[in-house]
């Protein structure tokens, strides 16, 4: 995606603060590229620093080291009201003394574009927003779903070179956030602006990103598209934060080829790609839905590994196992609910997992 | 049933504003439509020349009473203004500090406030005795007895009045929104202008309220700060009531004062925008 002069170029940005006498570093050195028209993700937990990064690009912060470039201009010290970036807000923080029609000119009231032009633009991003015919509605007067709308409506009319979303979506329930995230795809490819969208969702940022930066204590983890992030973690925290993740350790018995063989019990063995001498200790992943439960013992060539079952949780078009291996790891397995489900254990068995080597990965 | 139980609740709140506020207001109404004096009693003969009389006689007071005040809500608001936008979002955490600051003087008796500010500015005083001795101000110079001791003394005793409404209303001014505004291209004079200011006009709108109106119909601060000539309206009622004991004439004035002022406060309310004070107030 990157392309020749970046939207947006964060390069070895820190960001301290100073909070009862002590200095508190609340990003730690972040240096990525967005390409223009992407839509690039921050994620993380709450005070990882991607709120913190984000307002360095809109310009509320200024950081401590680093730089900070819009299409390859420094723009470090520039102020918010003087960068070609616009920003909606986390709960969307409208004007509520204005009405629908106002609160979206009012950024090319500011920019002083001729009377003729704001009309015309408020019109059509009024449309795409599908928000004509409630210009004279005041913030109050109008849904959560509907003020979302206005607060992008008003950023984007200004057509700014990057479009930042601060967790846009939580204020909304569940179902008008999942038509949200369909309708802020669509917005995005048809205005074409890039899309920086900061949110601690991992579902919201892997259904609607190109890639996405994994952020924890201040630091991106790991920055890839949803695939990779999802199928193949970079660390441990990785693997945890997104979906539901299995976290083994064990030791190394031998390489085979590209495979590391890894022991963990007397009847466990696990095949992972990776580099590492025998005896070393390594941690690995395997998502749920890869394992496959069986009451037999499965073919050779793939990672094995016997538990017994201590858990099955119905949940509608998946069941989830809990399976407890000797050593006390406990495995979640995701078995598809599909009509010729073949295996019926019960809770107390003892059963065989299986995965295909290429579905786990060691975690640095 | 339960559909009048709210106004069953509110009944006691009703029947305070009736015998507090509406029986004295008639009987008020009542004494002024009468004549007569204190040795041979007064009788309701429904005379509105008590009122013409008094209009006539006083007018000048009365004028001056609403300039003073005009004149000190103006000074108010110009002074108190930054201090409430500084007080909420400049304070940090020192925020409730300043507050109680602001409300300090009240823990001393108004009166006794406005006679020490008098101690303060009489003209061979601790403050202006000493200038005079050191050949700083001119012999001559003094403030006590002029309008500017009395406008002075109003905005004194009247500003926290001021402060504290408009503190309330930017206090409750999203600092998104502002930031919002500067996202959106707004300088910071342009910010302060179609943002911040129009989301405190209620704060404004309350504060001049509660200040123009006592500050109008205030008798002690011309009392003790001013002179003969700095006589405002009520010291007039004070004097027609406690020291003439013409009942009629100072119910008069009284009334005529808060027609006055309840006028005037219409027209500043349409004048700001009811709708929007209203509808800003109602967030």
């Amino acid at each position: 995606m990157p392309e020749d002069v970046p939207a947006i170029e964060l390069d070895g940005v820190v960001k301290e603060y100073l909070a009862h006498g002590e200095t508190v570093q609340a990003v730690k050195g972040v240096s990525l590229t967005i390409g223009e028209g992407e839509f690039f993700s921050l994620l993380g937990p709450s005070g990882c620093g991607k709120t913190t990064t984000m307002r360095m690009i809109a310009g509320f912060e200024e950081p401590t080291k680093g730089l900070v470039k819009l299409l390859g201009q420094d723009v470090t010290n520039v102020p918010p009201n003087k960068r070609d970036i616009n920003m909606v807000f986390q709960s969307y923080a409208l004007f509520p003394h204005m009405n629908v029609w106002e609160n979206v000119a009012f950024g090319l009231r500011r920019k002083k574009v001729a009377d003729a032009e704001i009309k015309q633009r408020v019109g059509d991003i009024l449309e795409i927003v599908d928000l004509t015919g409630r210009e004279k509605r005041r913030p109050r007067e109008m849904s959560g779903g509907q003020q979302q709308r206005v607060a992008l409506a008003r950023a984007l009319v200004n057509r700014p070179r990057a479009l930042l979303l601060d967790e846009p979506l939580g204020a909304l329930d569940l179902k008008l956030r999942q038509q949200m995230q369909t309708e802020l795809k669509r917005i995005q490819r048809e205005v074409g602006i890039t899309f920086v969208y900061v949110t601690h969702d991992q579902s919201e940022a892997l259904t609607m990103s190109d890639r996405i930066a994994v952020m924890n204590d201040g630091l991106v983890e790991q920055l890839a598209d949803p695939r990779e992030i999802y199928e193949r973690p970079a660390s441990k925290f990785v693997a945890g934060f997104i979906g539901t993740s299995n976290l083994l350790s064990g030791t190394v018995d031998a390489a085979e080829g590209d495979l590391l063989v890894v022991r963990l019990g007397e009847h466990d063995r696990i095949l992972v790609p990776g580099k590492a001498a025998a005896g070393d200790t390594v941690d690995l992943t395997v998502r749920p839905e890869k394992i496959t439960i069986s009451t037999e013992q499965p073919e050779s060539g793939l990672s094995v590994v016997r538990g017994d079952v201590a858990e099955i949780t119905y949940l509608g078009t998946y069941n989830s196992y809990a399976v407890a291996l000797a050593d006390g790891t406990e495995i979640t397995v995701f078995q598809q609910n599909a009509i010729d489900s073949s295996t019926t254990a019960e809770r107390g068995d003892t059963v065989w997992l299986s995965w295909r080597p290429q579905h786990s990965y060691t975690l640095s | 049933m339960r559909r009048w139980t709210p106004y069953w609740l509110a009944l006691p709140a009703w029947l305070w504003l009736a015998i507090f506020l509406v029986v004295p207001i008639a009987a008020m109404a009542s004494v002024s439509l009468t004549t007569g004096n204190l040795i041979d009693g007064f009788t309701q003969t429904f005379s509105v020349s008590n009122y013409s009389d008094a209009i006539a006689k006083y007018s000048t007071q009365l004028v001056r009473s609403l300039v003073y005040g005009g004149v000190a809500t103006v000074i108010m608001l110009v002074l108190g203004y930054p201090v409430a936008y500084w007080i909420a979002f400049k304070a940090g955490h020192r925020k409730s500090m300043f507050l109680f600051l602001l409300l300090l003087p009240f823990f001393v008796s108004f009166v006794l406030r406005t006679i020490s500010w008098g101690f303060l500015l009489a003209d061979d005083g601790i403050l202006f005795g000493t200038l005079k001795g050191w050949g700083v101000l001119p012999q001559d110079f003094h403030v006590l007895a002029t309008t500017v001791a009395v406008i002075g003394g109003l905005v004194y005793n009247f500003l926290p009045f001021m402060i504290l409404p408009i503190y309330v209303a930017l206090e409750r001014v999203d600092p998104r929104v502002i930031e919002a505004s500067y996202d959106l291209y707004a300088s910071r004079l342009s910010t302060f202008r179609r943002v911040v200011l129009p989301l405190s006009l209620p704060g404004v709108f309350a504060g001049v309220l509660m200040t123009f109106v006592p500050a109008t119909a205030d008798p002690i601060n011309a009392q003790v700060l001013g002179g003969t000539s700095n006589t405002m309206i009520g010291n007039i009622v004070q004097t027609e009531y406690l020291v003439n004991n013409d009942y009629p004439t100072a119910s008069a004035i009284s009334f005529t004062l808060m027609a006055v002022l309840l006028i005037g406060i219409f027209i500043y309310a349409r004048a700001l925008g009811t709708e929007n004070v209203l509808e800003a107030a109602a967030r």
